[in-house]
């Protein structure tokens, strides 16, 4: 009994392994940095780390069904092109769906490879990946593309107080959670990750859910644009380059299976504050720019080696039969 | 007699110019449960599959309530009132029980929009529970419940789709015996709500317990229909195999060499698992192993081939102790293993017959020190021991084991430990879901490998399969040894006994 407890408590651990790094993090970043810990500091990096929040969010949908999509930094790349040459003079009620629309129709092109040719998510998103950039390349020719007035206005406004970028986040985290919560739609997205084929058995539509969770996140991509050539005004030819890594990153760190059913919302929020936490406070350390990436690196090979270790234990859990019955 | 619920007639399909359904017609009354067994590829499942909608039938006519129907999908028959449960259950262990029982038809909270009503969620499946007779809280994850509750979840399932009719497809493989009578209850329970059941097994004594009537299949064809009263367990056999077995055992004679240890394990102990075995297995001995599922036996067979640690006692073989967790080393003092999870781990379902057999012996059966392979002479080795199990199949190099039936693919698992010709032979549950013909091929197989000299542990939840096969029955119960039965003193009741004694 003793030893079924000790796994028990390993499970435990692993599940609040993401906790116990940030308040590490916190607590290391503050004693080497006298401006790290300070409430100015650290809305910034809740403003910083929103739109690494929204396409963690839509991450997750597409994780929940064993999927990947690398091609998110694409499309927000593809989306501030757009949005800074073709849509500067539109009012943001047009803009803001518009690239929704955009980013939708990014998400079925991947998601016709995914599921009409049953292509591996990995392989398509990648292609996607480099088509989008180029794309966005072509269009904008390789130059800064400034957004509009009413773009970098949104990046500066608040409402009572609280940045635009966070209620944004907010209201896409409030459908998100609800959708995978309180409708029968995101219920069955679980079951889809947690066994395919018997999904389909269970009548639910495997091909039509997978479809649309590939969409979801590539408007969740746009939308994480829009917050963030919003706060920077611009594109130049590298932004939202190599921004799969933290969105990936924040989504498994916080909790988010790459082995798909288990994670949801609020983890992911964790996980892109706590990706954000690491780049800010290495910035406050005036650290070696690139030991960054080392950095980084560190931090997903945890959380990828935390998510492994707990399908482990839980199978493992699962596998042994044996129960003293009393 | 009360009405009719199900009435199929001429029912025939065949898959690529291969009849396997001829001419199958059968009756169901309200409120009956129907038997259908029969050999693997008897037809049984390609019909039910055909009455759940997963198979279409090329012809034939289903009558259900007297009205003709023609499920296209599992949805359709849903919708009909067939609910089938099948052999692997598919529920989803991430989600709640709840959850699993309402997956594709929620209750919602207005109507026309997709919220779920967690409150009318919480009191359907806590009634759906009450009918099972389950008593865990609908919130709970599938994944903490025991297969057996599982089970109760899936009917709980059917039932609030208004089933009429429930097909079980072999619902007692995964469930201790405890679990399997609280089975038995609910169906009885369901039967008396006028719900009618087929109930597909290979366990014939329970087909025989449990069901009003019985169909048995051979061939795709109908064989024999009856009321249980007209059947006993010895002319279902006949009919399922098609000719007299006299014996469902081989003979063998006895030939224990009483001197000659050949696994010798002593007070092994791992807390939680198994407490303080000890036992011998000699050359030319089978040791049956028995107990209810979770007592032990897996996880014991387990330890002694080293996959699973024990923290005290001893294993010796011969002379020389079996070193901590090294399963290499056990093979290589003469140990084999028959998994009972063939699937999962027994096989490498993609792979071949002939890459299966060679897989255990690929070191020992090369050249040089850089251990180069010699495809001809492996390849020669699997045919030649492929030969002795009698694998069904010529082209045992180009054919995928999961194409097999059970029965063959369980003949590919013994193949493989054969080639290595192992002294000593732990089988877990060889004989799970294969057919009567085959098992009858692995006792012969068993009997051959003692009369050359091997020492078998024979682990079987089928006391009569026990009581046939061995020359000494090892009892386990919760972790502990129970008791010894020699062959003389074989006793059904009192080996249960032993068992389920606390």
């Amino acid at each position: 009994m003793s030893r079924l407890d000790s796994r028990t408590l390993v499970l435990i651990l692993l599940r609040f392994a993401p906790l116990i790094l940030f308040a590490v993090l916190c607590l290391a970043f503050g004693l080497l940095s006298d401006r790290f810990l300070s409430l100015a500091n650290f809305r910034n990096i809740l403003t910083q780390s929103t739109h690494v929040a929204v396409m963690a969010i839509g991450m997750t949908f597409v994780l929940l069904v064993r999927g990947v999509d690398l091609s998110v930094g694409s499309v927000m790349y593809l989306v501030a092109v757009v949005m800074g040459l073709y849509l500067s003079d539109v009012s943001l009620f047009v803009s803001i769906p518009a690239i929704m629309v955009i980013g939708a129709a990014f998400g079925a092109i991947n998601a016709c490879f995914i599921t009409g040719l049953r292509i591996a998510p990995f392989i398509v998103t990648l292609a996607t990946l480099f088509m989008g950039r180029g794309l966005a390349l072509y269009l904008s020719e390789t130059k800064m593309v400034f957004q509009s007035d009413t773009v970098q206005t949104l990046g500066r406004a608040s409402f009572f107080g609280v940045p635009w970028a966070i209620w944004i986040a907010i209201v896409v985290a409030a459908v998100a959670w609800i959708t995978l919560t309180q409708t029968p739609y995101g219920r069955q997205i679980y079951a889809v990750g947690a066994d395919p084929d018997s999904a389909r058995k269970a009548g639910i539509r495997v091909q039509a859910i997978t479809f649309s969770v590939f969409c979801i996140c590539s408007v969740c991509a746009a939308v994480g644009a829009l917050i963030s050539v919003s706060q920077v005004g611009a594109a130049a030819a590298t932004f939202g380059y190599q921004e799969e890594f933290p969105v990936i990153a924040a989504a498994v760190l916080g909790g988010t299976s790459l082995f798909g059913g288990r994670g949801g919302v609020f983890g992911s929020i964790f996980g892109a504050v706590l990706v954000q936490t690491t780049s800010n406070g290495l910035v406050m350390l005036n650290a070696n720019p690139y030991l960054y990436p080392l950095v980084n690196s560190v931090i997903i090979f945890i959380a990828a080696w935390v998510d492994g270790r707990r399908r482990l234990m839980t199978e493992r859990l699962e596998q042994r039969k044996i129960r003293i019955e009393s | 007699m009360s009405e009719l619920l199900l009435k199929i007639s001429g029912l025939n399909k065949s898959f690529f110019g291969v009849q396997v359904l001829r001419d199958v017609g059968f009756e169901l009354r309200l409120g009956a449960v129907l038997g259908l067994v029969g050999e693997n590829g008897s037809g049984k499942s390609t019909t039910m599959n055909i009455l759940g909608g997963v198979l279409t039938r090329d012809s034939g006519r289903i009558e259900l309530a007297g009205e003709d129907v023609a499920p296209s999908n599992s949805r359709d028959a849903l919708a009909l009132g067939i609910a089938f449960i099948h052999q692997e259950l598919s529920l989803f262990p991430n989600l709640s029980v709840e959850e699993n029982i309402f997956l594709d038809h929620f209750p919602r909270r207005m109507n026309g929009l997709p919220f779920i009503d967690r409150r009318t969620l919480r009191e359907q499946a806590k009634k759906a529970l009450d009918l099972v007779d389950l008593k865990v809280s609908p919130a709970t994850p599938v994944m903490r419940l025991p297969q057996g509750e599982r089970q109760l979840v899936e009917i709980a399932k059917a039932l609030t789709r208004q089933a009429r009719l429930i097909i079980f497809d072999e619902p007692t493989t995964s469930l201790t015996a405890r679990e399997t009578e609280r089975l038995f209850e609910i169906i009885g329970r369901l039967r008396a709500q006028g719900i009618s059941i087929i109930y597909i097994s290979h366990i014939l004594g329970d087909v025989l317990h449990l069901c009003d009537d019985i169909v048995v299949l051979r061939d795709g064809r109908v064989v024999g229909e009856g009321s249980r009263a007209d059947f006993t367990i010895e002319r279902l056999v006949t009919l399922m195999v098609g000719r007299t077995i006299d014996r469902l055992f081989p003979e063998r004679e006895p030939g224990v060499r009483p001197d000659s240890t050949a696994l010798r394990v002593r007070n092994v102990s791992q807390p939680g698992v198994v407490k303080d075995v000890s036992f011998d297995l000699r050359l030319g001995e089978v040791l049956g192993v028995s107990g209810l599922m979770g007592s032990g036996r897996s996880e014991l067979a387990r330890i002694l081939f080293g996959l699973d640690p024990y923290s005290e006692g001893e294993i010796r073989v011969g002379e020389a102790t079996l070193p901590l967790l090294a399963p290499r080393e056990a093979m290589d003092k003469g140990l084999a293993f028959l998994t009972e999870d063939r699937r999962g781990e027994g096989l490498m379902m993609e792979a071949s017959i002939t890459d299966n057999i060679v897989l255990p012996s690929l070191v020992e059966r090369s050249s040089g020190f850089m251990h180069w392979l010699k495809p001809t002479a492996l390849g020669q080795a699997a045919r030649d021991v492929a030969e002795r199990v009698r694998v069904n199949t010529k082209a045992i190099d180009r054919t995928a084991v999961r194409t097999l039936s059970g029965g063959n693919q369980q003949k590919v698992v013994i193949a493989k430990w054969l080639l290595r010709v192992p002294t000593i032979f732990i089988l877990d549950e060889p004989t799970r879901g294969i057919d009567v013909g085959a098992k009858y091929e692995v006792y012969k197989i068993i009997n051959q490998m003692v009369a050359d000299g091997a020492a078998i542990l024979f682990i079987s939840s089928e006391i009569e399969e026990l009581i046939g096969m061995a020359d000494r029955i090892m009892v386990m119960g919760r972790g502990e040894v129970r008791g010894f039965f020699e062959r003389s003193h074989f006793d059904r009741e009192a080996i249960m006994k032993a068992a389920l004694w606390d």
